[in-house]
């Protein structure tokens, strides 16, 4: 288990004091997270670590994972769509359901939820447990780690109902915002350097990586890590290698992507990949479990160039994984990517399958600029998307919230 | 008892963190900019300005604020552009007078162009504003010839708490070190002198922190001689 003073090193002395400065204040308070995976996902990843961060910093923290059987995913699954944008049409009987698992939940969760003095929601899934929990005395406060810039109305119509009674929400940029008569903050995600993904590895293990997977290091690769999603256009980024490899005949591409246990509709995209990329040699699709952290973190120090060609993105943090890697990024040109890719700065952004092939081309004739991009992007990871920035915000927004939202709080 | 209203009081050493906070105000173009300019939260003026600093933002910035950013990269518009980023906080007692000159500008501008560009929905302008928290950090200075060495073992968030957000808290962009140094008479004028000419523009806070280090030890030198 890493201990706070291990992230001093990397995220620098006077960072780790800041935290538990302003973590004073809220030592001995009873938190709670709420979401719907202990593994798969960023969200899962995140607090996997920012939960025991903040025991360390003398918060009472726990991390609740609601159940919910297989059609209360599939509600929620179409809910996460329509959120971002898609037509969905959810039926009665599966709200019914939404509605039911959450007051189950609520249930279960009765005591510790009614105790703690800061629940954090996470996503939609768990959103309706303040509904049903009429007895809370804490300030909840719902974490939407979505794109919700250009949600399909009447789903967002239906979940703005609950979200309206928390006391703030969080989205992750300023566009995923919606109107809520609350004050919303703008917290980005992060990445945890000391994790399994993220930690430092020897040649060796990276070696040992490519071996395992037939990826010949004496050739250029690039990868793109997702979850098998059509809004990570794995079809799109098959098209783009395509149009590239004519120009770099050696050129590789590791699609990898791990299952999610709140994401039912992986297969059907798994197979649409597979179907396109129609047996290329060069080309390898990896199904990895959701713990195969130390292999997607050699693959991306593997990898030539990271490409995360999104066409709907509510951060990205494999964008992040792969700046703080020293990796030039192509990424799509929506969402949090925005915030990352600093365009022509630490990597591309682009919009078509062809803009990525051309930024695929450019970057294989321009080693020297590719390092520039590197160097470039490490550091804005560094100094922006840590997790020990997202776990100051957390703490500040605690403290903001305690003293009831005031512009300037001092203690 | 605080560090910036006596003589001879130790400077108390604060922190600080910002929370950004969606408004809910966008601008499309032009007009909207300037039409929600009259009356967005004055937070939002100090967010765009300053809250670059200590938010997640690409250290090679062409100007020193997010509307002159915006103009520039959004709306393509040069002109306005540069006059936005001409604007500089330190010549303003207060917010409210820097929204004047916001207006102004971008009433001028207004009057010049015949059609206002529009930018695509997903390149809007989003007004943010920040809350902040600040806090003590337990550490006194107790004699001002030691502040160059100890500004340089201060957090970033000290730095702009007593150097960037002081310059809101005092009229005509004061900070909290030359209140402190002030408190001593005449005694370190030549400090207060060289400190009062620190840009914190273009630079990031540790960058910032360098250069008030070595102002500092300057400033200090003179008044020994």
């Amino acid at each position: 288990m890493k201990s706070i003073d291990d992230y001093a090193p990397v995220a620098g002395e006077d960072v780790i004091d800041h935290l538990r400065q302003i973590s004073a204040p809220l030592k001995g308070l009873k938190v709670v997270h709420v979401n719907s995976t202990k593994v798969g996902g960023g969200v899962a990843e995140i607090l996997d670590r920012i939960v025991p961060l903040m025991q360390e910093l003398g918060i009472d923290t726990r991390w609740e994972v609601i159940k919910g059987e297989e059609t209360f995913y599939e509600c929620t699954k179409s809910f996460h769509n329509a959120l971002q944008g898609q037509f969905a049409s959810v039926s009665d009987s599966l709200l019914k359901t939404y509605e039911r698992t959450n007051q189950e939940n609520a249930e279960a969760l009765r005591p510790v939820l009614e105790e703690a003095d800061v629940v954090f929601i996470h996503d939609p899934q768990p959103l309706q447990l303040l509904k049903s929990t009429p007895n809370r005395r804490g300030k909840w406060l719902w974490r939407c780690h979505i794109d919700l810039s250009h949600p399909y109305r009447p789903i967002w119509k239906y979940l703005r109902e609950f979200a309206r009674g928390y006391d703030a929400s969080i989205f992750s940029l300023a566009d995923f915002a919606q109107p809520l008569p609350h004050t919303q903050y703008l917290v980005p995600p992060s990445i945890d350097p000391l994790s399994d993904k993220n930690i430092e590895l020897t040649p060796r293990m990276i070696r040992e990586t490519q071996d395992q997977f037939y990826i010949d290091p004496e050739r250029p690769m690039i990868l793109q890590v997702s979850r098998f999603d059509r809004f990570k256009d794995p079809v799109g980024v098959i098209r783009a290698y395509r149009l590239a490899k004519r120009f770099s005949p050696g050129l590789q591409l590791v699609l990898a992507g791990g299952g999610a246990s709140d994401d039912p509709e992986g297969n059907i995209v798994l197979n649409e990949v597979r179907e396109e990329a129609n047996d290329d040699p060069d080309i390898r699709i990896l199904l990895l479990p959701s713990d195969a952290h130390r292999s997607i973190n050699a693959l991306q120090r593997a990898a030539t160039f990271i490409i995360q060609k999104s066409i709907k993105e509510g951060f990205g943090l494999t964008v992040t994984e792969g700046l703080w890697k020293g990796k030039p990024v192509i990424g799509g040109d929506t969402g949090g990517i925005r915030l990352q890719i600093i365009d022509h700065h630490t990597g591309f952004l682009v919009s078509t399958p062809e803009g990525a092939a051309l930024r695929i081309r450019y970057l294989m004739r321009q080693p020297g600029k590719a390092q520039e991009m590197a160097i470039k992007g490490k550091e804005f990871v560094r100094q922006n998307f840590l997790i020990t920035r997202h776990l100051r915000e957390y703490l500040s927004i605690m403290v903001a919230i305690i003293h009831g939202h005031e512009d300037r709080v001092e203690f | 008892m605080d560090s910036t209203n006596g003589t001879n009081l130790p400077f108390v050493v604060r922190d600080c963190a910002l929370v950004a906070v969606s408004t809910g105000k966008q601008a499309q173009n032009l007009r909207e900019l300037r039409d929600h300019m009259l009356n967005i939260h004055e937070g939002s003026i100090y967010y765009h300005f300053w809250g670059g600093l200590l938010q997640a933002r690409f250290d090679d910035p062409q100007f020193n604020n997010d509307f002159a950013n915006w103009s520039h990269y959004r709306l393509h518009d040069n002109i306005l552009a540069e006059r936005l980023a001409v604007i500089d906080p330190t010549d303003f007692d207060d917010l409210e007078a820097m929204r004047r000159e916001l207006v102004e500008v971008l009433d001028q501008r207004l009057d010049e162009v015949d059609r206002p560009a529009w930018v695509p929905i997903d390149r809007q302008f989003h007004f943010i504003r920040s809350q902040i928290v600040v806090f003590d950090t337990g550490w006194r200075i107790e004699k001002p010839e030691s502040l160059p060495d100890l500004v340089s073992k201060m957090s970033v968030g000290s730095i702009f708490y007593h150097v960037v957000d002081a310059r809101v808290r005092y009229p005509k962009g004061a900070d909290d070190f030359r209140a402190w140094l002030g408190g001593f008479g005449d005694r370190f004028k030549p400090v207060c002198a060289r400190l009062a000419a620190v840009d914190p523009n273009f630079m990031t806070l540790v960058e910032l922190r360098r250069k008030l280090a070595t102002v500092l030890r300057m400033g200090f030198g003179e008044a020994q001689k």
